[in-house]
Parts: C-alpha cells; structure tokens; sequence
C-alpha cells in the first residue's frame, strides 16, 4: 500500500526541520485516526516517530539558528498544515460528497501554491546560508510531498475505495511529480556527503531519503511495467553496489600508498609528490610494457621461427665463444643481442604461426602507438591538472593564501613541523618587506656582475660537458672500428660513465654557482631546474648526434657488406655446382652467413646500456651520497671535533628536482630507445620497481625534511610540461630514423624495405579491399591535409582567443562587484542612518506580533555584533521598506548580502543570531510588498556546494 | 552499533561510505573494530578478526571500552595524541569543530571522527573543505574571519618559538595587506564566501588540507 505509507516518510522528512512538540502532537492524533481505519498504517507510524525522533535530534543542533530564523515561517506552516489536514478529515467525513472534497482540495492547492511561494520569498531573503537552503529544499520536498499525499487521500476517501487504492489508477501527472521526487531524494542521497552537517544529521536523512526511495520507487511503475521498474531499480542498486565495491576495489588496488602516505606525514606533500610521480610513471611503463611484451615480444618467441634458424637469428660464429659470457651478457651483446629482446632477431615474415600474425605490422604500429599513448596521458593529466588549479589571477591573493592555505595538514612530524613554521615565518616577513620597499638593492652592480659571472660558469660547464661527451662518444666509435675485443672495461663503458658522473657532478657544481647569484629562493630553484635542464638535454643530443654519426657510419659499412655478400654468394655456388637453379639451395650454417652491422640493434643496445649505467650510478649515489654519509655523520659524532649532525656534513635532504629530472629524463630515454630495443620498457618497470623501494627506504633512513618545505602541487603541472617537452624531443630522433633512414637489409622486421612506413602501404595493399586504399590514398594527399591542419590552426587560435576573452571578463566581473559593494556599503550607511530615525517612529502595516519579533532580532543582531556593516545590512534593509523594495536597490545588495549570510553557524556560536532572520520576516514592508525584495534575492542563489569556483560565485 | 558484534556492521559500513569521502578500508581502518581481548577467554582459537582494521580510534579508548567504541567519545586530550594532529598548531580547532559533545570539552565520537577524516580526506571537494577550513580560522566561532581571529591564526602558523613571532607592526601591515586582498566587501572581516573566493583560487589548498591516516 504505498500511498498509505507516504505520510510516514513526507512526516518524516518534513520533521527534519520541523522540531515542533506541538505538531507532532497533532500529527500523531490524526495518525491515530487514520490508524482506526487501516490497520497498516501502525507500521509507518511508528518508523515515523522514530525517524521524528532522531530528525528532531538532528535538527536541535541547528536548534539556535534555525529556531528564531524559521519561527515565523514554522508557524505558518504549521498553519496550515493544520488547515490543510483540516480539510483532509473534512473530506474524509464527508465521504458522500466528492464534489466538495474537490474543491477542498483546489482550495488547499491554491492555499499551498501562494504560501510556498511566500515560503520561497521569504527563505530565499533570508538565507545566503547554504545549509538552510538545503534545509528549505527538504523542506518544500516534504510540503509537497505532503500535499500530493493529502490530494490522494481525499481522492481515496472521496470515492470511499481505500482498500483497493492500489488498484486505483494515478494520474500521469502525480506519476510524474512522485518520480521527480524520488530522483530528488536520490540526488540528495548522492550528494550529501558534500553537506557540512554532523554525521548525525546526515544519518537520519540518509535514511529517510532511502527508506522514501525503496517505497516509492516500487509504486511508480503499475501493471506489467511495475515489474519492470522494480527489475531496473533493482539492478540498478547492485549496479551501484558493485561500482562501490570496484572503487574500493581500485583504491586497494593502488600501490604503495602506505608508504607514501608515511613519507608524506614526515616530510610533506612535496617530497611525497616525488614518489606520487614516480607511481604514475611506473603506471605509464606498466601499459608501455604490456603493449611491447604482448603484441611484439611474446607472439615472435612463441609464433616465430626458432633461435638459429636464421642467420640473424643466430650468434656469429666469431662470437659464439664469448656469447654467453657475463661480461658480453651484461652489455647486451652475443645471446642478449640475438634475441627478442633487439630489433634485429626480428623476421620479416608478413605473417606468423598459425593465427597469421602480422609481426611487422605489429612492430610498428606499437612503436607508433607506445609514443601515442604517452603523448595522450601526459596532455590529458596536464589538462585534468590545469582544471584543478583553475588558473586565476595569479597575484592578487598573495597574502591571503599565504595566510590561509601555506600549512600543509599532512605534516605530523615535529620537525618538519619546525621547519614549516619557520618558512611560513619567513615568507610572511618576506612579503611584508616586499610589500613595504620594492626590493632594496645594495649594491646592484656587484650583483649585477655576479649573476652575469654565475650565467657564464654555467654556460661554460654546460659547454664542457657537452663538448666532453661529444668527444668520449667519438673515442669509443674509434675503438669500435679497433674491435673492442683489445680494450677493458672502462674504454668500453666510457660513453655511459661519463654521462652519468656528469648527471650526478654538474648539479652539484649548479648548485655552488647559484649561490653566487643571491636570488630568492623560488627563483633560484627555477633557476638550478633550468641548469639541470639544459645540461641533460644537451647530453641526450649530444649523444643522439654522436649516434646519428655512428649510423652513417653503419650504414657506410651496410654497403661495403652487402658488396661482399654477393661476391660471397657466388663463390658459394662457384665452389659446387654451376647450375643452381635446379638444385636444392646450399645447407649453411647460419651463424657462418656474413652479415651487415644492422645499425637498429646498435641503437637500441646503446640505449639499454645507457638505461642499465643510470640506474646503476643512481642507486650508487643512493648508497653513497645518502646511506654511508648518515652513518659516517651518525656515528662519527661522537668523536669528532664539531658537531657533524648540524654542521658541514649534516645529513642530506631528499633533491626533489635532481630526482624528478632525472626520472623524466631516464623516460626520455625509453621512449626514444623502445623501439630499436622492445625491452626497454620493461628494464624500466623494474628499475622504477626497485627504486621505489630503495628511494622510499633511503629517504626514510637516512634524510632529513627539507628546511625550506615547498608544497606540491605548484610544481606539478611544471614537471608534467617538462615531460612532455622531453616527450617531444624524444620522439624526434625515433621519428626521424623511422622516417628517412633505410632499414638494414638483413635484420630486423622491415629489412627489405626502402622504408620502415611502407608495411602500413604493404597491410593495406594485401590485406584490405581496393577501395579501401584508394580512400586512404586520397585522405592522405596534401590537398585534404594541408586544409586539415589550416583548420586545426584556426580552432586552436579560436579556443585561445575565447580563453582570453573569458579571463578578462572574470577581471571585469570582479572589478564590477567591488565597485558594487562599495556602493552598498555607503548605501547601507545611509540606510543605518535613516532607519535609526525611523526605529523611533515606525508606520508599518505588519501585524503587530511579528513586528515586534523582527524589531527584536533586528536589536539583538545589531547589538551582537555592531562591527560587522553587513549584518546591519540586511537588518536595516527590513527596517526600511521603501528602500528594500524599490527595485533600483536589488541589484547592488546582492553580491555583499549574499557573501555576508552565507556562513552557517552549525550550531556553535549560538551567541550570533545571523541577521537574516530578520530578512525572513521582514516587520518593514507592508502588504503588497511581502517580505520585500530580499537582499539575498533569487537572482543570486548564493554559493551552491558545488558550484565552480572563482567568479561563477558572483554571478 | 557496536554493541556485541565485533566489527563495524555491514549496513553502518554501507551508510558511512555513503556519507563520507571514504572507502571502506578507510573506514575500517579508522574504525572501531573490537575482538581482540575480548576473544581470548573463549580460547585461543578465534582472536584478531582483522589486525589491519583493528586501529586508530579504537587504539585511542582505554581497553575495556573498546568493545563499544562506536557509541564512546573519546577525550580531547586523547585525539591529540594522534601523530596525524600532534604537529597541527590547529590540533585544537580541529577538535573543536568536529566535536558533537555537548559539554564543550571537544571530545570525539567515533561518528565526529569519521567527519574529519572525511573532510580531510582525498576526494572531499574544494567547498566542504573550505568551508571547514573557515570554520578552523574562526577562533571565535562568530561567522567571520576578522582581525583578531587572523591574528591568532598568524601565531598558529608562526609557531610557539618567541623570536619567530612576527612584531606588532608586521602584524597590522599583513593582516591590513590581507584584508585589502579578500574582504572583498570592505567591511573589516572575510566571511565565509569572501574566503572560499579566495581559496578556490589557490592552487594548493586542496592538496595541502588533507590528513590521512
């Protein structure tokens, strides 16, 4: 009997915020009248007064403001509710009379139409609390709930059928209204956790909103669409069960997030921001890996011809003895360098094994789609950042952030606790002297000239490092040309020691030079990440051009081997039988077959070994910069002359940019070498595996926080944009060999080619009807994409363009709305003055109850709290009529009105009676002018919990 | 709730996902989730239901209530032990807004608890925690933000050490500077909306206002 039961719920909901003895007393009288007809409702009645019960409990914390805020408004309501409940029993007497039951209830309609209307007026004026609206909504819910019940009832009664109202048929139209609030109710239950309420409030609405929920959906399908309903709303639920159960699903799925949030507590977000990276990384890797493993490695071990089958598939001959040595292994040559794990053991066979693999199509289109997909997440999280930051002007709230938001929450260590205080300090005195002077200058020249002296020392270093790789690169391709067979170890691993001492010295050397500099912090932070920057990169291009060099030279060699290769084969056949055509072909072995130097697994060597020695000397320096230095300093303090733990050595800090760089770095690498070495992603894996464990032990273990503690998320979107700088410049070189250097012709998947790209012209020649390529040869002609990317352009130009436009009316909406509140504010002054006159003598047509009740508040708001204008505001406004309603005065009240009672007290502070009462019942205006126009009118609905930020606000 | 059943029940779990920011592991481990001494006398064979669980609010109640910490507040004093709030200069503000307790000595019920974890929780929006962060900075809980209240907040940022604080003429001069930026309606104070304005532009408010346990 669903309709029977909805009083139970729209009482008990409506009990939320009416917390009245009295009409609950009368509520249950008639409950119990309706008891004596059907027995059911004894059920509802009593989850009523417990939901009452705890819905009043919730309500007495908002006790003191509501209370007097909504006096009026309650007794009005409850008014007519008793009116309204009046008339439902008169209906319900009268049971032979419907027409009369009819007009009843269009009079009631009428009634409820204006007073919600009223309601509606008189809450909106008085608040800009949130929290009330919310309650209002519930409110008004719960009325009209009320009031759809109450139709029904005398609907029922009026044709004296209530046993068999299920049959009864409902109107389209309350079909409707009941489904509207029944999404309502969801919409609320799916928003309530952004409530500022006490968990007990949030509770007791939960759960009539749920218990609403379950009874009604039921009952607003009927006949065979009832069933269906109650399919879907079920299916539904385990729908939602199931994604909360996949969301905690993922969430513990999430690695490391222990140990992160360890480090956070003892260091702060910002070093916690490293190792967040550092996840996201391996997570990108993670994808890299799989897509490389399953679609190119796997099939070619499993589907592909067998080691030794080919001669690329097998070790030379002149190697074979060395091949398994550990010496060759770990620098990737002899079996490591014939095996899936480089490009040249790949076959160019279209097709492998039985399921017909396109192994060459694969290849390359993962080597496209690898720098495609890490193209698409880098923007998207760089996108996904940006809305999280919401731009803004970045300036104008310098001291206010300062203030409010410089403490980071996560920090529960006391020292770095120490730390962070010290910092806000300073930053606080800093900004006030920048404010006070704009930055006295000593002695501008002697900086002047020592900043230019730092600038060329790092543009020196920056040039010798490269200048020394360019020349450690050209010394190993001399030795390359000797045979590296003559030389040792270091002559072999030259080119990557020296790029890592580099990567591990420089910074260090940047770092002595900035203190030269005197910059403020932030600034000379900016300034070492630049440094570093540039030094990395100009490594990495020095090393591609090296590379580059090496190629030709590779390619050079191709020719002469490919020569020799024919002068080869003929005498093979010239040593037996000269006419071969016949003949079954010559069995050699295939480690004796010549071969050319197949310059890919060169590249993709090169890039591993680089890989293998990064990782290597960080974990190195890990070990020696971080663990041996907190032992020495540790333990050697106590027999040491000064005070080792605060003096020189002290123990390290955690180098958060150092890190991050060379992180981003390392990926740059992999992202350029994947495709001449498919294992290169998962090298990474587990070098981020390991270093994740070993960074978060070391830093644990052996660092301390940072004296000047940075906060995250700033940096953020730099390091994303740094990514994807070195993203773009990665995939240059991979773009360009791919492109327009011949492939070998005897390794790897495109050998035989002119050009790696041609197995896309290959794929769609034989295996995708003609038309096909036809459309794909005319969608690829210059005419259609030159138009393509001119519009591109222009979307681009136009989207920046808007972006602007919008930037700057944000500017103007602001500047507007402090023009605006100043306005009022004067206005108010004037108004507070003319009112006082007033308050004397005062004409209003107000019944006299009310009246006094609002003079009341008015003195009672005005007393608390004289220093706040605002409250006087809104006070004064009811004060004086003419003023509040002239329509000419709406516009400026709002935005300051607005701001100004949006707080919600919640119950504490109960001492301020927020001056918005006085608004809901305003003792000013007379009659025809209602409750006046509030300051807090519809037009500007305040604050919604989720409204968007920045300027919408004040819309 | 709480009562004999030794874990959180199944349908509380259910409405306080629903209600706050946290999973269920958030939960349980923030929850109450007694067994363990309790199982002993019935022999060896039962005990630790889930050690994981078996954590934060329930570690803060003297043992003899755990059995019932849903239904138990604990003292102030108490939550202060946290490591999470030990460093907070707001460890006092923080536990009087969440508190319930109607005797005003800023004691926590499980349920309060859960609110502030909630709020300061990784997914809870920018609003709901801007508009507890205003009510953190209210010193004297009267709606707005004026100058004594951010007084008292400089002192809480600036820590306890003597020679840190700032002196009384900076302190006017950030104070003023920090009011011409947000009073937005010059009325001498920042209320609640002046102040999500503000914090809604910052770039790492959200990320910093967070604990985790």
């Amino acid at each position: 009997m669903p309709k029977n039961e909805k009083p139970a719920t729209s009482e008990g909901n409506d009990g939320s915020d009416v917390n009245n003895e009295e009409d609950s007393a009368a509520e249950n009288q008639e409950n119990g009248r309706g008891a004596d007809k059907e027995r059911k409702r004894a059920k509802p009645r009593t989850r009523r007064g417990h939901a009452r019960g705890r819905a009043r409990h919730g309500g007495e914390e908002d006790g003191d403001d509501e209370d007097g805020t909504r006096r009026a408004g309650q007794r009005r309501q409850r008014n007519r509710r008793g009116r309204g409940r009046a008339g439902g029993n008169e209906g319900s007497d009268s049971e032979g009379d419907p027409t009369k039951a009819r007009k009843n209830q269009a009079n009631q309609k009428s009634k409820e139409d204006d007073e919600q209307e009223e309601d509606e007026k008189g809450g909106k004026s008085g608040k800009g609390k949130n929290e009330k609206k919310q309650d209002k909504k519930a409110d008004k819910k719960g009325k009209k709930e009320k009031a759809n019940k109450k139709k029904k009832d005398k609907k029922k009664s009026g044709s004296g059928s209530d046993s068999d109202s299920e049959e009864e048929p409902i109107t389209e139209e309350e079909l409707a209204k009941l489904k509207e609030e029944v999404e309502e109710k969801k919409k609320l239950i799916a928003t309530l956790r952004n409530k500022p309420w006490k968990m007990k409030k949030k509770l007791s609405v939960l759960k009539e909103a749920q218990l609403f929920v379950e009874k009604f959906e039921g009952a607003l399908g009927k006949g065979k669409g009832k069933k269906f309903y109650a399919y879907k709303v079920m299916m539904t639920k385990k729908w939602m069960k199931f994604q909360r159960d996949f969301e905690n699903f993922k969430t513990a799925c999430i690695p490391w997030e222990m140990k992160i949030k360890e480090i956070e507590s003892h260091f702060g977000s910002s070093v916690a921001s490293y190792f967040i990276f550092l996840r996201w990384m391996y997570g990108i890797n993670m994808i890299l890996f799989g897509l490389t493993f399953g679609l190119v490695m796997v099939p070619e071990a499993l589907m592909g011809k067998p080691y030794g089958s080919l001669p690329r598939k097998t070790v030379p001959r002149a190697e074979e003895a060395t091949a398994m040595n550990f010496a060759t292994l770990w620098d990737f040559s002899g079996f490591a360098q014939y095996s899936v794990l480089f490009y040249g053991y790949y076959n160019n066979q279209r097709t492998i094994g039985w399921l017909k693999f396109r192994m060459p199509l694969s290849y390359f289109l993962v080597g496209v789609g690898t720098i495609g997909y890490s193209f698409m997440i880098v923007i998207r999280t760089m996108a996904r950042n940006a809305n999280e930051e919401g731009g803004g002007d970045d300036t104008s709230f310098n001291f206010s952030w300062k203030m409010f938001t410089s403490w980071d929450y996560l920090i529960g260590n006391p020292e770095t606790a120490d730390n962070k205080f010290a910092s806000i300090t300073t930053s606080f005195k800093e900004a006030i002297v920048e404010e006070q002077e704009s930055r006295k200058e000593e002695n501008i020249h002697l900086t002047r000239f020592l900043r230019v002296l730092a600038n060329f020392l790092a543009l020196c270093t920056l040039a010798g490092s490269g200048y020394l790789i360019f020349f450690v690169v050209r010394r190993s391709q001399k030795f390359a040309l000797e045979g590296l067979e003559n030389y040792g170890w270091w002559e072999r691993n030259e080119v990557n020691m020296v790029m890592s001492l580099l990567g591990m010295f420089c910074p260090t050397l940047f770092d002595v030079i900035s203190s030269l500099e005197n910059y403020h912090p932030r600034i000379a932070l900016r300034w070492q990440l630049g440094r570093i920057f540039a030094l990395f990169l100009g490594n990495l291009y020095t090393f591609i051009i090296a590379l580059m060099d090496e190629i030709n030279l590779k390619l050079e060699e191709e020719k002469i081997v490919k020569y020799n290769m024919t002068i080869w084969e003929a005498s093979l056949y010239n040593g037996t039988i000269p006419e071969n055509s016949t003949a079954p072909p010559i069995q050699v072995d295939p480690a004796d077959v010549p071969r050319g130097p197949c310059w890919e697994t060169m590249v993709g060597q090169e890039f591993v070994r680089l890989t293998v020695s990064d990782t290597m000397t960080t974990y190195i320096t890990i070990l020696i910069g971080d663990f041996l230095r907190a032992v020495f300093v540790r333990f050697f303090n106590y027999c040491w002359c000064w005070d080792l733990e605060y003096g020189f050595p002290s123990y390290s800090e955690f180098d958060i940019s150092g890190n991050v760089l060379g992180l981003i770095f390392n990926q740059g690498m992999i992202w350029m070498g994947s495709f001449y070495a498919p294992c290169l992603p998962a090298i990474n894996v587990f070098r981020l595996h390991t270093s994740m464990y070993l960074q978060c032990w070391a830093v644990m273990c052996c660092n301390v926080p940072q004296e000047r503690v940075f906060k995250a998320s700033r940096s953020n979107n730099f390091y994303m944009a740094m990514l994807l700088f070195i993203l773009f410049l990665s995939t240059l070189p991979a773009v360009y060999t791919i492109v327009s250097i011949p492939p070998s012709f005897d390794c790897g998947p495109f050998s035989g080619k002119t050009r790696m790209f041609e197995v896309i012209s290959e794929t769609l020649e034989h295996d995708f009807p003609s038309w096909f390529g036809k459309v794909f040869g005319y969608a690829s002609n210059p005419g259609l994409i030159l138009p393509f990317i001119l519009l591109m352009v222009l979307s681009i130009y136009y989207l920046n363009a808007t972006s602007k436009s919008y930037k700057e009316a944000n500017l103007e909406l602001k500047k507007k709305l402090q023009s605006q509140a100043e306005e009022n504010k004067r206005r108010n002054k004037q108004k507070a003055q003319k009112s006082n006159e007033q308050e004397e003598n005062p004409f209003e047509t107000e019944p006299p109850q009310s009246k006094q009740k609002g003079g009341k508040q008015d003195e009672s708001a005005a007393n608390q709290d004289n220093k706040k204008e605002q409250s006087g505001n809104e006070a004064k406004t009811t004060g004086q009529p003419q003023e509040a309603s002239a329509s000419s005065s709406q516009k400026p009240q709002h935005p300051g009105a607005a701001l100004n009672g949006h707080y919600p007290p919640q119950g504490r502070g109960g001492n301020l009676l927020p001056p918005p009462i006085a608004v809901t019942r305003p003792p000013g205006p007379s009659g025809y002018a209602a409750p006046g126009y509030p300051p807090g009118h519809p037009r500007f609905p305040g604050v919604q919990p989720g409204m968007p930020r920045g300027p919408p606000h004040y819309r | 709730m709480g009562g004999s059943s030794s874990l959180l029940p199944q349908e509380a779990l259910g409405e306080y996902q629903e209600l706050t920011f946290l999973n269920k592991q958030e939960i349980l481990l923030a929850a109450p989730a007694p067994g363990l001494p309790r199982a002993l006398p019935h022999g060896g064979a039962v005990v630790f239901a889930s050690s994981s669980a078996y954590k934060r609010f329930s570690e803060l109640l003297p043992r003899e209530q755990r059995e019932n910490a849903c239904s138990v507040r604990v003292p102030k004093s108490q939550i202060l032990t946290l490591p999470e709030l030990r460093a907070n200069p707001f460890q006092h503000r923080i536990c009087h807004v969440f508190s319930t307790s109607e005797d005003g000595d800023d004691s926590m019920s499980f349920e309060d608890f859960l609110d502030m974890l909630s709020v300061f929780s990784d997914a809870a929006t920018s609003d709901i925690k801007s508009r507890y962060a205003f009510r953190i900075f209210d010193f004297d809980d009267d709606g707005v933000l004026d100058g004594k209240d951010l007084e008292k907040l400089v002192n809480c940022l600036t820590g306890q050490g003597e020679e840190a604080r700032l002196s009384s003429i900076e302190m006017e001069q950030l104070i003023r500077n920090v009011l011409e930026e947000s009073d937005i309606d010059k009325d001498g104070t920042i209320n609640l909306s002046e102040f999500q304005h503000v914090i809604s532009r910052s770039p790492d408010f959200v990320s910093s206002f967070k604990i985790v346990l």
